[in-house]
């Protein structure tokens, strides 16, 4: 099976410079450093690439986006702040192959034309933290960081910056309220961070995965990686099964495969007997069918999102009544709190799937809990209130006996 | 003030990323965890430090410090147990983990411990599911853990305790 950002995580020391040299790294940057930024966007273009934070959203025309725009400076900021239950992707990369990161993130600053990088990590990446900032240190000495980077006209400063605990600061605008030192607090968009990101300045943001596709697309040229995969959404994704299955872990495997093939070909089949799966974590809806294809569109039209790849398997000795009821207790204490629908709507709902998980739960209630989710997706300000309530209503339209049966008669 | 804030060990650390970063509001989520991590909580005197040093107001630091789970006022004990309670970990039995590690330490509802060895959080997801159940004891990583694996490991840390101040 093709791998590209996994391909080389089984070589010896690959965290230090000179073997992640002595493997090929950095000669992606040597070649995007002799074309015009203008073509590594146009290369990343053809490539298709499209951000696997869990938006999908097309790389190259968000970099192209922030480098038109007039006002500077300009930053790239990358999202390390993975925090979505079931993720644990970006970690992988980071800890074993941290200069792929770093040199992805040189080359998408030149691309965009801007002279300073963030790596916003969430701050219980303690060893993976420290890795990154060896690389930097090692990059900067051997002149892939600084000014006039191997010759070229382009400086450059990456800066890693931790976060405390807090799961709403992957959402972009909530990440930028951070790094400026206040409460992550989700902002009004638009404007979009392409035009006011990062100190109010055009700001490229992107996932360390996404990124760290960057250098293979320059090195192999974007037609190439437009090959691979599901024609809709090309590449390879990195999916994070865990949940009840054999072997979990982290498997870099072409867009386009099914939930069968991910959970018995690699995962080790299903401890027990599955019953449903949560492709993108917990914000994620349920599916049931395992012949869903994993890329973004065709989980969509399953009703669910692939998201960041989160994939947590449900067996059938489990409730799904208090699988909905464990999904809300992380929304109750992740909500920012600054918007009243996130706020009250998830304090609600946990409240009522409590009454249920104890076997006290009203008929009408269920309907409340669907009408809740529905004006909680309309008005929440940020993608996690929008989304806290999809294992809930999936979990009710698909599961509805199992809520019967928890209401007290 | 400024004289007493010598005697904290937070203090150089507080001053070198304030160099670094500037005096800029910026700097203050690193300063904090720094903070954090050298007294094992956010004293007043390092927030009256930090409103006098990079000019932000008190309840602005106050409000950055509730804010985020790693940020406390309240002293944490030696050891910050971390426990994942959220859906891997939960499918794979964290619940009973956090029993065990209840009982282990007697918590009996509180934070952390009268002696101030331990204290114990749940928290959301550590990115460990693929060796749920998990938890971190400070910045070592434990996981896939069961209700004995977990009593051996807290045995072990009050058995390196009792070494040298004599506790239990």
């Amino acid at each position: 099976m093709e791998r590209i950002l996994l391909k080389d995580v089984d070589i010896p020391n690959l965290c230090e410079i000179d073997v992640y040299i002595d493997s090929g790294g950095y000669k992606a940057l040597e070649k995007a450093l002799k074309m015009t930024p203008k073509e590594v966007i146009e290369e990343v273009k053809r490539s298709r690439l499209v951000g696997r934070g869990g938006a999908a959203f097309p790389t190259g025309l968000k970099w192209e986006f922030t480098r038109k725009e007039k006002d500077e400076p300009k930053f790239l900021v990358c999202n390390a702040d993975e925090g979505e239950p079931g993720t644990f992707k970006d970690r992988v990369l980071m800890k074993n192959n941290p200069h792929l990161l770093v040199e992805a993130m040189v080359i998408g600053g030149y691309a965009i034309g801007a002279n300073k990088g963030v790596i916003y990590i969430r701050g219980e990446y303690f060893e993976e933290i420290g890795r990154l900032n060896k690389a930097i240190k090692e990059a900067r000495e051997k002149g892939y960081i600084g000014e006039g980077i191997l010759g070229s006209g382009f400086s450059y400063e990456l800066q890693v910056y931790r976060g405390a605990g807090a799961y709403v600061c992957g959402e972009e605008s909530a990440l930028f309220e951070s790094l400026e030192g206040g409460r992550g607090c989700a902002r009004e968009r638009p404007p979009f961070p392409a035009q006011y990101g990062f100190m109010g300045k055009p700001t490229a943001i992107n996932n360390v995965e996404t990124l760290c596709n960057v250098p293979a697309i320059i090195n192999n040229g974007g037609e190439w990686y437009s090959r691979i995969g599901s024609p809709a959404s090309p590449g390879t994704k990195f999916f994070c099964l865990s949940g009840h299955v054999n072997k979990p872990g982290v498997y870099e495997l072409p867009t386009g495969i099914t939930l069968r093939e991910l959970i018995e070909e690699y995962g080790g089949g299903v401890k027990g007997e599955f019953k449903a799966s949560l492709p993108g974590g917990v914000s994620s809806s349920l599916v049931t069918d395992t012949d869903v294809k994993l890329d973004y569109k065709s989980v969509a039209d399953a009703g669910s999102m692939l998201g960041s790849g989160a994939v947590i398997v449900i067996n059938s000795s489990t409730s799904i009544v208090d699988v909905a009821k464990s999904c809300i207790e992380f929304f109750v204490r992740e909500s920012c709190g600054q918007c009243v629908p996130c706020r009250e709507g998830t304090r609600r709902a946990n409240e009522i799937l409590g009454r249920f998980a104890g076997g006290k739960g009203k008929v009408e209630d269920i309907d409340l809990l669907l009408e809740l989710g529905e004006v909680m997706y309309d008005t929440a300000r940020c993608g996690l209130g929008q989304a806290a309530m999809n294992a809930t209503i999936s979990a009710i339209k698909m599961f509805k006996d199992e809520f019967m049966g928890r209401v007290e008669s | 003030m400024k004289s007493e804030g010598l005697r904290h060990a937070w203090k150089p650390k507080v001053d070198g990323i304030i160099r670094e970063l500037g005096k800029t509001r910026n700097a203050l989520l690193p300063c904090l965890e720094a903070v954090q991590q050298e007294a094992g909580c956010i004293p007043q005197e390092a927030i009256t430090y930090l409103r006098e040093t990079i000019e932000v107001p008190s309840v602005d630091i106050y409000g950055v410090i509730t804010f985020y789970g790693m940020l406390t006022t309240e002293k944490q004990g030696k050891y910050v147990i971390r426990v994942c309670d959220s859906l891997p970990c939960y499918l794979n039995g964290s619940r009973e983990i956090i029993e065990a590690l209840e009982d282990e330490l007697g918590m009996n509802g509180r934070d952390t411990t009268p002696d101030g060895m331990f204290t114990l959080e749940r928290v959301a997801c550590l990115g460990l599911c693929d060796k749920a159940p998990a938890m971190i004891i400070n910045e070592e990583i434990h996981g896939d853990l069961n209700a004995e694996k977990v009593r051996g490991i807290i045995g072990m840390k009050k058995k390196e305790e009792c070494g040298w101040k004599g506790y239990y």
